[in-house]
């Protein structure tokens, strides 16, 4: 029978299957972060230990601080929770990615960049991003504080198996238009619940053009379109940036590795149960003016009217999100004045999102607040390598150190109450990145242009001039 | 985790769809402990004002809603980051079971892990349900989770969707560590011949 990537994942990792269904999965890869405490603390409590350490690698995001490297000004709890991710790497011989160390950085970043994450692998992480690392041809996705108990208890998970979906996008993206736009536009055209329950195979030739870094933008955004995992099926652009990575196989388990890789596609005649199709050329660069990713609307869009919306929730839900947002219908979305911009997060804060970055912000002046968060220690080394930070210096931005940061505030990097931020982030939710704080999702490129203009700015006009 | 009980208790409407984890427990608040309590916390910024006085208009503040044990949401209910705290607020709150069009498929996973039953019905029913509860503030809904029904106020009966692992599960009050631990010898067997194929892992 004709199968799917996902279905040649999860047949290879079935320790058992009960008749319901439900599938007992090894786990290849299993990152833990700062906000893992209570689930270490829920292992100990049972006089657990961690059965592989092996697969198990740990590196501070969400808590640390990205003014500086050490955590003297840090508040307590923040501290607490670094430091306890710290202890039970140290008392479990898990290997740990610290503070200091250059390679720290966002989980989702360091994962693909160490060469952990790889085609075929199941990973999963404490963390909703962590469709992240299916850019890779992995099956990966975010569990909860108890599914990662017990993880690091039994380096498996009970799980029932997704429904296939595949989003396939063809076509050349227009000068200006990134793999952001492409997510966005993709979640503004089949809802934040629209993959709920699958497992989504982004393909295309749009897709297949993509570097692994813009890949990884996309899989990143599958749970804001309701997918717990999306995946790209490994090709040479994957091998070629997996080669010489510190954790990829090496001599003969290289070729080995690269010849079962190769493997891992869909078959053509592979049934999806749900399929959708999207043209690039179609593609503007996209904004969000609403509390949920799906209100993402080309640039060149104005602000809809809820009197327009299909049904009584929609109105309300559209009204609600003006509200909060403190927006008219109607106003252009090139119109909004923006108060400060943050470039970084899981989804955007690899090398070419700097590079990005760089291009618009070469030349130009911030009119507002603006920071730049790498990823992790070692894109942050790699931009100094390129000059980036001086471009970012001079034109006004502030050059942080690496973490999840602004994304979600949680290390208190936050916008204010009644603020606007240009973000280039995931999630505008209500609160997300501080109380009463307002959030427009971008690209980088995007952030930029809005940075050095201080309103929501299409970054073809600056391109082209 | 305590089995899961038969349910006869007050159900409070909720309306919006996309109730994303961070509403229901906001981020600043995610370094606590498991076991410091979080029920207080459920729905922070819905529930408060900025002097911490509650919000009149919030439904969980209003009297006959507020013993209320069973939920009745919209679609994509706790969508969003995977933070188990969102499962912890509700639990520690009192809810045993949330009933909505969808869920987010992570919070649908934590909900079992700790014993609340997400219960997924038609929109349909679900808009009826809340109706219903807007105009008898304070009706029961009735969920058997072993005769997999759920009874609204006015004694329509709905058929609920259950793995039947999870409600195994549930039902017993067995979390998954517990069960997986007794097939520790299958793991074994089999991460020995899964090493054997791929070696480079």
């Amino acid at each position: 029978m004709a199968t799917t990537l996902l279905d040649k994942i999860w047949a290879a990792h079935a320790i058992l299957v009960r008749p319901d269904g439900a599938t007992l999965l090894s786990i290849d890869r299993h990152l833990v972060h700062d906000g893992s405490s209570n689930a270490f603390r829920a292992l100990k409590e049972r006089g657990l230990g961690v059965r592989r350490p092996d697969r198990t690698f740990a590196t501070p995001d969400h808590y640390v601080p990205t003014l500086r490297r050490d955590l003297t000004a840090s508040e307590p709890h923040r501290r607490g929770m670094i430091e306890d991710l710290d202890a039970h790497a140290a008392a479990s011989n898990v290997t740990l990615f610290g503070l200091s160390d250059r390679r720290q950085g966002i989980v989702h970043v360091v994962g693909p960049e160490q060469g952990l994450s790889q085609p075929g692998m199941i990973i999963v992480c404490g963390d909703s991003h962590t469709a992240t690392h299916g850019a890779v041809g992995a099956l990966a996705f975010g569990i909860g504080a108890s599914e990662v108990a017990h993880v690091l208890a039994t380096q498996t998970l009970w799980q029932k198996k997704p429904k296939n979906m595949r989003i396939t996008v063809d076509g050349m993206l227009a000068p200006g238009v990134h793999a952001k736009d492409v997510i966005l536009a993709i979640i503004a055209t089949i809802s934040a619940a629209g993959a709920t329950g699958h497992a989504i195979e982004y393909a295309g030739s749009t897709i297949r053009a993509l570097s692994i870094e813009g890949r990884l933008t996309i899989c990143n955004m599958s749970i804001e379109a309701g997918a717990r995992a999306g995946m790209v099926a490994p090709d040479e652009t994957t091998f070629a940036y997996l080669k010489g990575r510190p954790y990829a196989p090496e001599g003969a388990d290289w070729d080995r590795a690269v010849a079962h890789w190769t493997s891992l596609t869909s078959d053509a005649d592979a049934q999806f149960d749900r399929e959708v199709r999207l043209d690039a050329a179609e593609i503007a660069p996209m904004v969000t003016w609403g509390t949920s990713p799906e209100t993402a609307a080309p640039i060149t869009a104005r602000i809809p009217d809820p009197a327009s919306a299909a049904d009584a929730g929609r109105r309300d839900m559209m009204q609600r999100a003006l509200a909060y947002m403190d927006l008219k219908p109607g106003t252009p979305l090139a119109d909004i004045a923006i108060d400060r911009v943050f470039v970084g997060s899981c989804t955007n804060s690899r090398i070419e999102d700097l590079r990005a970055a760089a291009r618009v912000a070469n030349g130009r002046r911030t009119v507002i607040p603006a920071m730049i968060v790498p990823g992790s220690g070692l894109v942050k080394a790699q931009a100094e390598a390129e000059g980036l930070d001086v471009i970012f210096k001079r034109a006004g931005f502030e050059w942080r150190e690496a973490g999840c940061s602004m994304c979600v505030g949680m290390n208190g990097d936050l916008v204010a109450a009644g603020e606007r931020c240009a973000s280039t982030s995931n999630r505008n939710f209500v609160g997300r990145q501080g109380k009463g704080a307002r959030t427009h999702l971008l690209s980088p490129a995007m952030a930029v242009a809005a940075a050095v203009t201080g309103k929501l700015t299409d970054v073809r006009q600056l391109l082209r001039s | 985790m305590e089995p899961f009980q038969h349910l006869d208790a007050v159900a409070a409407p909720m309306a919006a769809p996309n109730v994303d984890t961070d509403q229901i427990i906001p981020a600043r608040f995610l370094w606590r402990k498991r076991h410091e309590g979080w029920g207080h916390l459920l729905f922070h910024d819905l529930r408060f004002a900025d002097d911490g006085a509650p919000k009149p208009e919030f439904v969980l503040n209003r009297s006959a809603y507020r013993e209320a044990r069973i939920l009745v949401a919209d679609a994509n209910f706790g969508c969003g980051s995977s933070r188990e705290a969102a499962v912890w607020s509700l639990y520690d709150y009192g809810f045993r079971a949330v009933i909505a069009v969808s869920f987010g498929d992570i919070f649908f996973s934590n909900s079992f892990q700790n014993g609340l039953l997400p219960i997924v019905l038609p929109a349909e029913r679900v808009a009826a349900l809340r109706s219903e509860l807007e105009q008898r503030p304070g009706a029961h809904i009735v969920v058997d989770l072993a005769a997999e029904t759920v009874r609204g106020p006015d004694g329509t009966v709905d058929r609920l969707t259950v793995d039947p692992f999870r409600k195994e599960l549930l039902l017993a009050g067995t979390d998954d560590i517990s069960f997986t631990l007794q097939h520790r010898d299958a793991i074994a067997a089999f991460e020995k011949a899964y090493e054997a194929d791929v070696p480079w892992i």
